[in-house]
């Protein structure tokens, strides 16, 4: 496989902040990728130095094997659909699905219109009257329909009902299973997109923390609940991710167990859990799960 | 899904239950992968994997440039690898809950033989046919 996106020692500094910190990684080609973290963690800000938005500090990007700065051939197979994206005042949908094709040549106007009909889009509103999810299902429609070699996404449902939401899994599944491009998408919503991705790229704080295959991110933590005792007897000094408990039950979350591993707790009367990506998320960027919902 | 075992078993385990059940039958075509992402709704790799996962165990084959196929005498190899997973998967645990509640071997048993079996083509291929 050839990666589309390639990133060596990558370090983005606003002033004294140090937003990226010497970050390195690939997307390979036709994969959807997901780009996931908390608030402020640095998604965004890689994003805008991908699509040539903004200056690196220091550091090598690569997309379709060249600099996308002020790079018209890459940036054509590229689209951004940003979290917040600003219209002319007195624009309308229609405008901005006029203007589309003028910026991404493999632009789907057949397919456009079946997703406005799909999402309910009001064509000949101002979009300042749009509700938030009627904004965010333009971005949606757009980066679709772009059909670009590139997409991003930024947080592309804000204020998207769950109904709206399950259109752009499918839509999403459906087009890349047809015509396989690379996605990049960056979501709160871990849970409801996991099973979309192939790969999981976790930043926190401005570093990878995670960068593997979404399937073997999910295998990689199993929570252990038990008595007290016997679970710490069976844990013994592994490392823990996170460890809760109420009365004498403990409930500790810690790397992959191997087969007999997982033997030796049942035979200790232990149940083993799995955990779902979003959790071991949140273990591992060190929030409680109350914090992160509502972040969400 | 389930978010206990990777997605790819289950969608393997999920095609062998359509073949127990009969609702694949042996040389008949299995949908695509990308019929099962987005019935699923799972990326097209991993249910790719699912897939190959039952090619690797020559339950299903691949007809060039048309698409897989469950093998003849599929069924039967499945019958025969569920029957050993049986006891671990089911009776153990359902012995292990009875004694947590006190429920004698004896009892057990009786509650079995009360309980109806329920239809389906495995008993009754089994109830004619010997397939193991």
């Amino acid at each position: 496989m050839s990666a589309v996106v390639e990133v060596s020692n990558l370090t983005k500094r606003f002033g004294h902040f140090t937003a990226i910190d010497d970050v390195s990684f690939r997307v390979e080609e036709n994969t959807i990728h997901g780009l996931l973290g908390r608030n402020g963690a640095g998604k965004t800000t890689i994003m805008q130095l991908l699509t040539g938005q903004d200056f690196a500090t220091s550091g090598d990007i690569r997309v379709f094997g060249q600099s996308p700065v002020e790079n018209a051939a890459v940036l054509g197979n590229t689209c951004f659909i940003k979290e917040s994206q600003r219209y002319p005042d007195n624009f309308k949908p229609f405008h901005v699905f006029r203007s589309a094709p003028w910026f991404f040549p493999n632009w789907d106007e057949e397919y456009a219109q079946l997703l406005i009909a799909d999402f309910r889009l009001p064509l000949n509103r101002r979009i300042k009257k749009l509700s938030r999810g009627q904004l965010s299902a333009i971005g949606v429609i757009v980066g679709l329909a772009s059909r670009a070699p590139l997409t991003f996404f930024d947080e592309p449902y804000l204020g998207l009902d769950a109904v709206a939401r399950q259109i752009f899994y499918d839509r999403l599944l459906e087009d890349y299973a047809e015509r396989p491009r690379t996605v990049i998408l960056s979501t709160h919503l871990i849970d409801e997109v996991s099973n979309l991705l192939e790969h999981v790229l976790v930043i926190d704080e401005g570093r990878v923390i995670i960068d593997e295959a979404a399937e073997d991110a999910r295998g990689s933590a199993t929570t252990v609940v038990g008595p007290r005792g016997a679970v710490d007897a069976f844990l013994g000094r592994r490392e823990i991710l996170h460890r809760d408990g109420i009365g004498g039950l403990a409930s500790v979350t810690v790397g992959p167990l191997t087969g007999p591993e997982r033997a030796a707790a049942a035979a200790a009367g232990l149940e083993l859990a799995p955990v779902s990506l979003q959790q071991l998320i949140i273990r591992k960027t060190n929030v409680s799960q109350t914090e992160f919902e509502q972040s969400a | 899904m389930d978010e206990s075992r990777p997605i790819f078993v289950q969608i393997a385990e999920q095609i062998e239950n359509d073949i127990l059940d009969g609702v694949l039958a042996e040389e008949s075509q299995v949908p695509s992968t990308n019929e099962f992402a987005a019935f699923y709704r799972i990326n097209p790799a991993t249910a790719g994997k699912g897939v190959n996962l039952l090619v690797e165990s020559d339950v299903l084959y691949k007809k060039r440039g048309i698409g897989m196929f469950v093998r003849a005498g599929s069924r039967a190899l499945l019958v025969a690898k569920r029957r050993e997973q049986f006891q671990d998967e089911f009776v153990r645990p359902l012995v292990a809950e009875a004694a947590k509640l006190g429920i004698s071997a004896e009892e057990l048993t009786r509650m079995i033989s009360h309980t109806p079996a329920v239809d389906s083509p495995t008993a009754r291929i089994t109830g004619t046919e010997q397939v193991i």
